[in-house]
């Protein structure tokens, strides 16, 4: 919920003016505060530094192995000793991005719908139940998914997809439907990263200036012309950002997608087939892993996934604070 | 056209509501007091609790408190504090970065750092992948709360001779208490849930165990164990569990919004 909220724009309020006061620096208890803060402060990055350090060291075996073939390679198997995270990256890859696909339009509908045009009353009550879905925890959507999500997608929606909307030919949507898959990982995803990008969505909305909403007004435009016109191509970085910032949550996501998309350690085309995450490998093997190398497999896993996430995360926070800086420079 | 933006929240808020109406159906029945009070029972027979995992949930967090919270505040204040300095700007965005960062590599993390090197999980790995999650969540919701504090009372305390120290630590923490308690508990209520990073660290234990340098018992992990099995009588036990973790989450979360207001005045969300 708070998690959810990027960096707000800073106010302009003056702290105590720096330096000019003869009571810098005197006292033992000033010296020792400001070291106790900033050292906390230091902490942060170290632990940072300290994380990719382990994750790193953890998956050095593997990734001295094999090398560049690791992320090119999708043969797994533990006995002969081979591993390639291919199938992995292909699924985490798949999963997230039909997430967005099938999430990023609902939140952003629900943002532009809670800053401009919902009642005041109802306002704050749907924000409330839409930042509800970021508390549920994982384990909670992933136990839901197993026993009510799945049943419905292989009895209703995959039969709809597949012979109502005779898409049962083309690749995407062929094969049997057990109800495990990538469709079922995807939108259990969407509907957990919706809250982050519709909360993003609608701070960044309510921040576009009253002036720029009037001007649109005043030239003749009707109200949604404004939204279209004014509103939201003034948010527009910052609305990335955050459908970004839900794009890092998704690839992350660990436990719901291990209890839905089947852990299978192929490529398939279709969306109705098993699949595998680089998180949910993790999660799903390392009780079985016996042997060193295969460990050490998986936490390179592990690295490829903090890679990814650092770089698709750095954007987001880059977009959004961008966003929050235009209006005062 | 705003009929369309409507519908689209509906939808949006009908999952939630789908979830938390199944959840009650499925676990409220098997809420009783033998499932806080009592140890979970072999395959086969019914009944039977799930009281070591909310002890343990409950250690867990608290571990993640003792490492996550002072850290968190103690950067948070010097966030605020700091506001310009070049190194504030790096630490902030640095602290965004970590809390983007999945919670299965903070299981690594601690794995790699805590578990390895010891030959055995333990609650205090588990606390810490836990904690580390934490620290962002407490730090910016920190330095927030410290900002709202007016400059006036700051500048008093000074202008009375107050030291730095003396007016950051009683006059500026002391006024932003609620809101950092709150932040406090919004992060509590954000890991209470987590298992991705208790899968390879806590471990979970089928035992009674409070034990920090022991494998421990956590509410998600149950929910998991028991959700993958193939029995009934364990899928009954994983929405009891779900049930009870999601009304911990949601009692904090509640109480988090409830020292807000009291004391305040709707900061926070």
């Amino acid at each position: 919920m708070t998690s959810a909220v990027p960096a707000a724009p800073e106010p302009a309020v003056a702290g105590p003016p720096e330096g000019s006061t003869t009571l810098e620096g005197k006292s033992i208890g000033d010296r020792v505060y400001r070291t106790l803060t900033t050292a906390f402060a230091v902490a942060i990055p170290v632990l940072l530094v300290f994380i990719a350090f382990e994750v790193i060291a953890a998956a050095w075996p593997a990734l001295q192995k094999f090398g560049l073939s690791f992320i090119t390679s999708s043969a797994w198997d533990a006995n002969a000793g081979q591993f390639g995270a291919a199938p992995m990256i292909y699924g985490t890859v798949v999963s997230s991005l039909l997430a967005l696909i099938l999430s990023a339009p609902l939140a952003l509908g629900v943002a532009i719908w809670l800053s401009e045009f919902a009642p005041r009353w109802l306002r704050q009550p749907v924000s409330f139940l839409v930042d509800l879905l970021a508390a549920i925890p994982s384990v909670v959507y992933g136990l839901w998914g197993i026993f009510v999500l799945l049943p419905i997608l292989r009895n209703n929606i995959m039969p709809f997809l597949a012979t109502t909307l005779g898409l049962g030919n083309t690749p995407f949507f062929s094969g049997p439907a057990y109800g495990n898959s990538m469709l079922g990982a995807a939108m259990i995803l969407a509907i957990m990263i919706l809250p982050y990008i519709s909360a993003v969505s609608r701070e960044v909305l309510m921040a576009v200036p009253r002036s720029q909403r009037e001007a649109a007004l005043a030239m003749g435009a009707t109200k949604w012309e404004m939204i279209r016109d004014a509103v939201v191509p003034y948010a527009r970085s910052g609305i990335l950002g955050g459908v970004i910032l839900g794009l890092g949550r998704a690839l992350g996501e660990t436990m719901a997608v291990t209890m839905l998309i089947g852990n299978r350690h192929e490529i398939s085309a279709s969306l109705f087939a098993p699949g595998y995450t680089l998180a949910s490998v993790i999660a799903n093997e390392f009780a079985e892993a016996t042997n060193e190398l295969h460990t050490s497999a998986l936490m390179a896993c592990g690295a490829v996934l903090l890679v990814v996430t650092l770089v698709v995360n750095a954007i987001a926070r880059w977009l959004v604070w961008r966003v929050a800086r235009e209006p005062k420079s | 056209m705003s009929g369309v933006l409507g519908l689209a929240a509906v939808l949006a808020t009908l999952p939630l509501i789908f979830l938390l109406v199944h959840l009650m159906r499925e676990g409220a029945s098997s809420i009783d007091l033998a499932f806080f009070s009592r140890m979970p029972k072999p395959v086969g027979e019914t009944g039977g609790g799930m009281a070591h995992a909310i002890v343990g949930t409950l250690i867990l967090v608290g571990v993640a408190g003792a490492i996550g919270l002072p850290v968190g505040m103690g950067a948070g204040l010097y966030l605020a504090e700091q506001r310009g300095a070049r190194l504030a700007t790096s630490v902030r965005f640095l602290s965004d970065v970590l809390n983007g960062m999945p919670s299965i590599v903070m299981g690594i993390f601690a794995w790699h750092f805590l578990v390895r090197p010891v030959g055995h999980f333990s609650a205090l790995a588990g606390g810490l992948a836990l904690g580390a999650m934490m620290i962002p969540l407490v730090t910016r919701a920190t330095e927030e709360m410290v900002r709202t504090v007016p400059t006036a009372l700051r500048e008093a305390a000074l202008a009375l001779g107050y030291p730095r120290w003396r007016t950051s630590v009683v006059i500026v923490l002391r006024t932003a208490l609620p809101g950092i308690v709150t932040a406090a508990l919004v992060a509590i209520a954000r890991i209470a849930g987590e298992t991705a990073p208790l899968l390879f660290t806590a471990f979970g234990n089928q035992y009674w165990s409070t034990r920090l340098n022991e494998p421990i018992a956590a509410l998600p992990l149950q929910i998991y164990e028991y959700a993958k099995a193939p029995y009934d009588e364990w899928h009954r036990l994983a929405w009891a569990g779900a049930l009870v973790l999601i009304a911990l989450v949601l009692i904090i979360s509640l109480l988090a919004r409830f020292v807000t207001r009291s004391k305040h005045g709707g900061v926070g969300d």
